[in-house]
């Protein structure tokens, strides 16, 4: 049957990669992503400060808005990032099942948190948005019910995660339902779309054909500030995994934190 | 029209900052501790593991 | 392998979890049962108005169907798992995908197919014309192999879990989405005078979709909680 071939071309995979990515990967990368994380929280914060300063200050009111689009300047970065997130997310645990490798796995239940977080923020702005556009806090917009269900997709992701105690079956189980999830994802996002069209739903529309100028910067910079900010969070939480895991080594023994 | 709606649209910035940015901030602001707290704990940990063991020795 | 063998194969297993259903028909009665009172409730909560009824009807029997469709799915592995059944299948020579395709075509014939003969009773209940409880019937039988499918993957990786069925809806649910959405669509489609022939092609093909990939995401699932 397929199965069994498909598992030794696994396996023939897995022993190239074995040596490579399980012993050098998370010791190199803990004291990596150690130095990195500063760069990106103070870039972070240096780049949110100046989209904001131009979201508010430069960037003039919309004509039908009025100031209320500026809640897109954490809306949009918020609804943009918790969706790449679970294709990272995916992408990492495929990394995982596939060629066996710690580090992706524990990258994956890193990213977990963020981006659920990251689809809340989105939901919330996204609902005080519709409180003075529509007039109610949730309409069931088809964009803003994809993002709940993505949130459900990623509350199951640690749920699982949390409720398996041996690491390595955790790693593999969520994994697994990360990859059917991601695969879920285009066609809940479509029989989404569908539903709300059938029911002729509201969608958040920008009035003018073209945003200004200002608006489309102040987006931009807010959504790199959103990302680094990401990957600063990510990196620490999997250092943390990565400590955790590998209590028992001899490098973790020497490092100068673990020491002092 | 509630109070909370006249003052909305009476107040946007306010509501906009008070509404979306202040609690888009405080939950960055968790994060962050939660994930602070976490390497404080594991560090805690890992460092009590070395410890028992160099007793043992 | 042969092919006759493989049918072979699925047919036993089809067989032997049948067989194995039928001397706990209470289960099988629970969850139909329950699905029963989660439609029935539903008019005490809303009010017997019948116009608002007829419009959720659809609605009101497919979520009903969903929820009690994730009550029977503790039940798919666990017995296995825990007599070590499931143990000597994952050594057998034979492919766990077609052994998990068994369990899952069994599953749903004791716990799918009884909602399906049950659902004209509750639409009636609820006032449905016959053209809009024909294609009702028609997506539930496409659509509760899905949810059987599905849920067999949340199953598999929940195996022996504390507090599994809870967290087996929660993970399984959301994934469910779009068979509810095309399978109640097909129905609005219906009672609004246009054709149901796109929403239940798509569940055809989503049910096609699932058949392929499901039993053997399933097998994969079953040996990483097996390990």
């Amino acid at each position: 049957m397929g199965d069994g071939t498909g598992v030794a071309y696994f396996d023939g995979v897995k022993k190239l990669a074995i040596n490579w990515f399980k012993y050098s990967a998370p010791t190199t990368f803990y004291g990596l992503a150690g130095k990195m994380i500063p760069w990106f929280a103070v870039s972070a914060a240096i780049l949110l400060a100046i989209g904001l300063y131009i979201g508010f200050a430069v960037a003039p009111a919309d004509y039908q808005q009025g100031e209320f689009y500026r809640i897109i300047f954490i809306h949009v970065p918020a609804s943009i990032l918790s969706m790449f997130l679970y294709l990272i997310l995916a992408g990492y645990a495929a990394l995982g099942l596939i060629f066996n490798t710690r580090l992706s796995a524990m990258m994956a239940s890193a990213i977990a948190p963020t981006g659920a977080l990251f689809a809340f923020i989105s939901l919330w702005t996204g609902a005080l948005w519709g409180k003075p556009m529509w007039g109610a806090w949730w309409v069931w917009d088809a964009r803003l019910t994809s993002e709940l269900i993505l949130l459900f997709l990623y509350l199951g992701f640690i749920a699982l995660h949390a409720s398996i105690d041996d690491p390595r079956r955790a790693d593999r189980a969520s994994a697994l339902l990360a990859i059917v999830g991601s695969v879920n994802v285009p066609i809940i996002y479509f029989s989404v779309q569908w539903w709300n069209t059938l029911h002729q739903g509201s969608t958040i529309k920008f009035s003018g054909t073209s945003m200004h100028v200002a608006m489309q910067q102040a987006m931009f910079i807010t959504l790199a500030a959103c990302w680094l900010y990401a990957i600063a969070v990510v990196l620490a939480r999997v250092r943390s995994i990565i400590l955790e895991r590998e209590r028992n080594t001899t490098w973790i023994a020497e490092l100068p934190e673990v020491k002092g | 029209m509630s109070s909370l709606d006249i003052w909305m649209r009476e107040n946007p910035l306010a509501y906009v900052w008070l509404g979306s940015y202040a609690v888009a901030f405080l939950v960055f602001a968790i994060e962050i501790a939660m994930v602070r707290h976490k390497r404080k704990i594991t560090l805690q940990q890992v460092r009590l593991i070395r410890e028992a063991e160099g007793e043992e020795e | 392998m042969k092919k006759s063998s493989l049918t072979g194969l699925v047919m036993l297993v089809i067989r032997r979890d049948l067989l194995l259903a039928m001397r706990r028909r209470a289960d099988v009665l629970t969850t139909l049962i329950f699905f029963v009172m989660v439609v029935s409730l539903f008019p005490l909560g809303v009010g017997p108005e019948m116009d608002i009824l007829r419009k959720m009807a659809a609605g009101v029997l497919w979520v009903a169907a969903l929820l009690s469709s994730m009550l029977s799915l503790g039940r798919l592995f666990s017995a296995d798992y825990l007599d070590g059944t499931l143990e000597q299948m994952m050594l057998a020579p034979q492919s766990l995908s077609m052994l998990v395709l068994g369990k899952i075509a069994a599953h749903w014939i004791v716990s799918g197919v009884p909602l399906v003969l049950m659902a004209p009773v509750l639409g009636v209940q609820f006032d449905m014309p016959a053209q809009a409880l024909g294609v009702l019937i028609i997506g539930l039988l496409l659509g509760t192999p899905i949810l059987s499918m599905i849920g067999a993957i949340g199953a598999a990786l929940t195996l022996g879990l504390r507090g599994g069925g809870v967290l087996l809806s929660l993970l399984v649910l959301p994934l469910c989405i779009p068979v509810l959405i095309f399978g109640t669509g097909a129905v609005g489609a219906v009672s609004t005078g246009l054709s149901a022939v796109s929403h239940l092609s798509l569940l055809g093909a989503l049910l096609m979709l699932a058949l392929v990939s499901t039993p053997w995401v399933t097998a994969q699932a079953l040996r990483i909680s097996m390990e």
